[in-house]
């Protein structure tokens, strides 16, 4: 079977195909289509791990990561994404923004 | 007791006494045939910023913008010659707009040697000059010389592009500026270049928006379920207040005292703020840009946040004192509604600790601007219905009772000139 991840994330695996997502648009998306419980799970996997995965990404040419260290920050941005959810609001949304939103055009590749 | 202290008069309201402190009515926010004036006194008239010279990386780069509020379609171009231009888009045969891909409602960037009509072919060079005729043959007498691309005033500051409507603007574009905002020249615009863009459409006035970045005394009440319940109260229990206000010409200023979140007890951070050593303020990490010019934090607040200066009409830059800043626009399309964009300018990232705290950063700036933005529908649909209208402003909330000023005094100036 084909991994996303590096081997030492293979813990990460399960929750690299659903948010290992390129683009700020993807997640984000991703998080208001989610579940609190999938949110909480990806975190509490994810959270623990992050220091670990800048340590192990900063060893790598930042201009030049390969596919698998590149899958391995996109999953870290999706932490960053549903970390506001799970930390403080409770819900996919921040609270009061029924009818708000917000499009992403451009962003620093990685 | 203020926790800072005001100028001699006891407020800054009062140090700029053209302001009043009486109750304001919103009516310039409600109705289309203020508008309608609105767009011909400020948008045909003011200095207008549309882009960073870092979107023409090269000659025969472009990029196109519609103005609707001064119904406008332009197309910025870098020339031959390495300068920026603008023309309206429009070509001179039988009026198609010029440049555009796929959509002509949106507007699109590219790089090219000339322009080529897609109707019937006509083209022009990057300088706007008409060069080719298709079947000229079958034309009369049409000397090209004379009908090259409508050109449309644009000049840049500090990597800036602005463009003005007026057949000749009234001020030169440093002229409008003032001294207040040129002396943030110097400041290293170009090298921050690690962009994260957001846009979308509003329900309510522009100027509405312009307002909700303009004053932070809502910060801690609208913003409060952003942060761990406790942060929030110490906020709501201290207020806001800022350090220091300026206003120049149609032009002003707020800075904010500094907040070192790095000293703060774990209770009153997001446990991801603290993996990744960043959050609204920016990383944590601050940036090294050396030396900073005299116009940024004029005022000397020593700890020092952020200032945001507040450029007439509708463009605003907010710097942060960790090193990066906020752009924000405000697009009018109706009286009601306009086009929002932010932008927030990093470093490029060197490393993956610098591009993860400016992920946190971004997402966390979105996420305030997602509860300010909801909430001025809220407020338009109240103002519209127009059952109160005599509104309080307080001393943190100056630059909103400075905008609705300045752009009234615009109108009149305007409408005078011409009786
Ligand atoms: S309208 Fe442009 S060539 Fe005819
Ligand atoms: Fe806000």
């Amino acid at each position: 079977m084909t991994t996303l991840l590096p081997a030492e994330f293979a813990d990460l695996e399960p929750f690299a195909a659903k948010w290992c997502l390129p683009t700020e648009h993807e997640r984000y998306h991703t998080r208001l289509a989610s579940t609190m419980d999938e949110m909480q799970a990806l975190y509490d996997a994810a959270k623990p791990r992050v220091t670990d995965a800048m340590v192990y990404l900063e060893k790598l040419p930042f201009d030049a990561l390969p596919e698998d260290a590149v899958n391995l920050l996109h999953l870290l941005y999706s932490t960053i994404e549903v970390s506001f959810p799970v930390e403080v609001w409770r819900q996919p949304r921040v609270p009061d923004t029924g009818s708000a939103s917000f499009d992403c055009f451009i962003e620093p590749v990685p | 007791m203020p926790r800072f202290p005001k100028p001699p008069e006891g407020s800054w309201t009062q140090h700029y006494p053209e302001l009043g402190t009486a109750p304001v009515s919103y009516e310039d926010s409600t109705s289309p045939e203020y508008y309608q004036r609105e767009k011909k006194a400020v948008f045909k008239r003011a200095w207008l910023h549309v882009g960073r010279v870092e979107q023409l990386p090269r000659v025969g780069s472009y990029f196109t913008k519609d103005i609707r509020a001064a119904n406008a379609s332009i197309v910025v171009v870098r020339d031959r010659a390495g300068q920026v231009r603008a023309f309206h888009n429009v070509c001179r045969h039988r009026g198609n707009k010029l440049a555009w891909t796929e959509d002509p409602k949106l507007d699109s960037q590219g790089i090219c040697r000339q322009f080529t009509c897609k109707y019937h072919g006509w083209r022009y060079d990057l300088d706007g000059a008409l060069k080719f005729i298709q079947q000229e043959g079958e034309f009369f007498d049409v000397d090209k010389s004379r009908y090259g691309l409508a050109p449309v005033h644009c000049d840049v500051w500090a990597g800036f592009v602005f463009v003005n409507f007026a057949p000749e603007p009234e001020q030169s574009l440093r002229e409008f500026l003032g001294p207040m905002v040129t002396a943030l020249e110097g400041y290293p615009f170009d090298k921050l270049t690690a962009r994260f863009g957001y846009s979308t459409t509003i329900q309510s006035n522009w100027k509405l928006y312009m307002d909700a970045f303009a004053e932070f005394y809502h910060a801690p009440i609208l913003h409060a379920k952003q942060s761990p319940e406790k942060y929030s109260a110490a906020a709501a229990q201290a207020g806001f207040e800022a350090p220091h206000y300026q206003l120049d010409g149609p032009h002003r200023l707020v800075s904010t005292s500094g907040v070192r979140f790095w000293e703060m007890d774990a209770d009153l951070l997001k446990p991801m703020e603290i993996i990744t050593r960043s959050g609204l303020f920016g990383p944590w990490e601050k940036a090294e840009l050396g030396e900073m010019p005299p116009g940024l934090n004029p005022a000397g607040c020593d700890p020092w946040g952020l200032d945001s200066f507040q450029l007439f009409p509708n463009f605003v830059i907010l710097i942060w004192s960790q090193g990066w800043y906020i752009t924000y626009q405000y697009w009018p399309t109706a009286y009601n509604t306009h086009v929002f964009e932010g932008s927030a300018y990093f470093p490029p990232a060197t490393n993956i600790r610098e591009r993860v705290a400016q992920e946190m950063a971004a997402v966390t700036f979105k996420e305030f601007a997602l509860q300010d933005s909801n909430t001025l529908e809220a407020t338009q649909m109240m103002l519209e219905n127009d059952y109160v209208n005599e509104f309080h402003l307080n001393d943190q909330e100056i630059l909103c009772r400075h905008l609705h000023k300045v752009v009234r005094d615009w109108v009149a100036d305007f409408e005078g000139a011409r009786r």
